[in-house]
């Protein structure tokens, strides 16, 4: 059995949210709980749906069946279906996929929630998925309903999505100028270089090379004080770390909710008001 | 319940400031430490001291100098009317010479001013790559910062020096402006027939998302098991107790595995040192290698002809 040498005094029944006892078990190195009878349905589901939309097609542009993991799309209904129910090979079966994917993510959020409580953990780690849940939920259920269809979602296919970020991008002009974009962009590059540094401060202290001892905390702090003048600590690069995470996530939903729903024209145009600023408009050139 | 959630810290304990591990005999540190309350409240309070040194000095100036040649060059481009300045100023831009200057130096106005920033900050970046190399062997440290430093240094040297070095002219390199840097990149995407379909890109991508999942469950995981002293890394690296055993359990029974607490920060190094790593290669094979990545992800599968 998989058990790590430690972890068989951590395994007791409780912290359920549903259920009580009837699915307070594990399976194999898995916990399995309510939420993980309800997770594994809607993956086999929406597994099974997609395996089955490429075996009828269209996918994407390709007119009928594939098995090319690069162009396998399950694709959403076309405009003029608004928000109703599509028929499966129209866009249903994207419907219903979406559908399980926002069951399984919410199911697997709770089963951490249950985790959470069954190791007297906080709820940091089902939290911050959440946000990563509702940033998907904005992009493929909140802008479709805002717009009035559910065309305005994004196809699952792995080329198929990337076409789909390309071509709504130059929809706005370039999506570079979207200042929410650029926001989201800078927590994500930020998260990257904090990430850097912080798995390079603990390993470079942990790892000193031949001869040198193991370094304790106070030669991390002292070396980025000495770097740059201030040293976060070990606590605060853990919140720093996060809070970076999670905005580039949720900058990244708001980017692309106020593309379409609320600012329709080119984000290149946007920037215009800057020169219509009642100072600055009149300065010349 | 504010307080068991760890966001804040609610009680700062400040005694005298730590001035830092002792240096080699001839490095000393600067500045008297003071103490930000709101610093407090996520972190440490304590601002300084800094060690200063050689290459920290020449960074810090070239550093300087190149952002200010930068400005000034934009206020040349207003006559220097500075609410022209301001409102113009994230269309203006500092350009890379023309083609026709290929490799060689071109008059200040007509991409001199582009060459003398790129100088200027490639000594900056040098100089600051030292830093992170002599005070991680002042203190014993191991060389992981400057090695991942040196891979971001990699993505910055091909896309300004290396790939125009190979293209044969600095026209190619990435102007100085905020919009105009933006416009580079779209330009680059479509002129090499979409920048999706390039495989290095889509790693480098891939990489960035991953490097804000990984720091997304790793800092949850960490304040989550802030109680049992989470934080306190490298001891429980070198002394594994509850709040490393409960933070692996809790992966391992959502996902059915788990790092520990050292090969976290494994996975944490990589991500993001592959993020420029696979970037760079990928930005140094477009247009040298390959001039249309629609055509080459057709001609290999990836979208239907």
């Amino acid at each position: 059995m998989a058990l790590l040498s430690f972890e068989r005094k951590y395994r007791v029944r409780g912290g359920t949210l549903i259920g009580g006892d009837l699915f307070d078990f594990w399976a194999g190195p898995f916990y399995v709980g309510f939420f993980g009878i309800t997770t594994l349905f809607f993956t086999v589901l929406g597994t099974a749906l997609i395996f089955y939309g490429a075996a009828i097609g269209p996918n994407g542009l390709v007119d009928g069946p594939t098995f090319n993991i690069w162009q396998i799309s399950i694709d959403p209904p076309a405009e003029e279906l608004g928000l109703a129910f599509a028929p499966m090979e129209a866009g249903g079966i994207w419907q219903i996929v979406t559908i399980c994917a926002l069951g399984a993510f919410g199911s697997w959020a709770l089963r951490e929630v249950e985790i959470c409580r069954k190791l007297g953990m906080g709820y940091h780690v089902p939290f911050a998925f959440s946000v990563a849940i509702f940033a998907y939920f904005t992009l493929n259920v909140i802008r479709p309903i805002w717009m009035g269809s559910w065309s305005h979602g994004f196809p699952y296919g792995i080329f198929t999505h990337l076409d789909w970020v390309s071509n709504v991008g130059y929809q706005f002009g370039n999506f570079h100028y979207n200042p929410i974009h650029m926001l989201a962009i800078a927590f994500f590059f930020t998260t990257c270089l904090a990430l850097a540094l912080h798995g390079s401060l603990v390993l470079s202290a942990t790892n000193p090379g031949d001869d040198q001892v193991v370094k304790s905390p106070e030669y991390e702090d002292a070396y980025f004080r000495d770097l740059i003048g201030y040293s976060i600590g070990t606590l605060g690069i853990h919140r720093l770390g996060l809070f970076l995470a999670l905005n580039a996530a949720f900058w990244s939903a708001i980017c692309i909710i106020i593309s379409g729903p609320i600012y329709e024209d080119s984000w290149i145009d946007w920037w215009e008001w800057i020169r219509e600023l009642p100072f600055l408009v009149d300065a010349g050139q | 319940m504010r307080e068991y959630q760890n966001i804040f810290t609610n009680i700062q304990v400040r005694g005298e400031p730590e001035m830092g591990i002792d240096l080699p005999d001839n490095e000393v540190r600067d500045g008297k430490p003071w103490f930000d309350y709101w610093l407090g409240k996520i972190g440490n309070a304590q601002l300084g001291p800094v060690y200063l040194g050689y290459a920290g000095v020449a960074s810090v100036l070239t550093g300087i100098a190149a952002f200010n040649l930068i400005g000034l060059s934009y206020l040349m481009q207003v006559d220097f009317n500075i609410a022209v300045f301001i409102r113009e100023l994230f269309w203006l831009s500092v350009e890379p010479p023309a083609a026709e200057y290929g490799l060689g130096i071109a008059p200040l106005d007509e991409g001199g001013w582009w060459q003398l920033v790129s100088f200027l900050l490639l000594v900056s970046v040098g100089c600051w790559w030292l830093r992170t190399y002599s005070r991680a062997r002042s203190l014993g440290l191991g060389m992981h910062v400057p090695l991942a430093f040196a891979s971001a240094i990699w993505l910055f040297l091909v896309l300004g020096l290396i790939r125009p070095l190979m293209m044969g002219d600095w026209s190619e390199a990435v102007p100085y402006g905020i919009f105009t840097h933006l416009d580079w990149t779209n330009n680059f995407s479509l002129n090499y027939g979409n920048l999706f379909y390039n495989p290095f890109h889509a790693l480098s991508i891939a990489f960035l998302y991953g490097s804000a999942l990984l720091f997304a469950m790793h800092g949850a995981t960490i304040l989550a098991v802030g109680k049992y002293g989470g934080e306190r890394e490298i001891e429980q690296i070198t002394d594994r107790g509850t709040a490393s055993e409960r933070a692996a359990l809790f992966w391992r029974w959502t996902m059915g595995f788990n790092a520990t607490m050292e090969s976290i920060h494994r996975w944490a190094w990589w991500f993001a040192v592959l993020t420029t790593l696979t970037g760079g290669i990928g930005i140094l094979i477009t247009g040298t290698l390959v001039d249309d990545w629609f055509a080459w992800g057709v001609k290999h599968g990836l979208a239907p002809g």
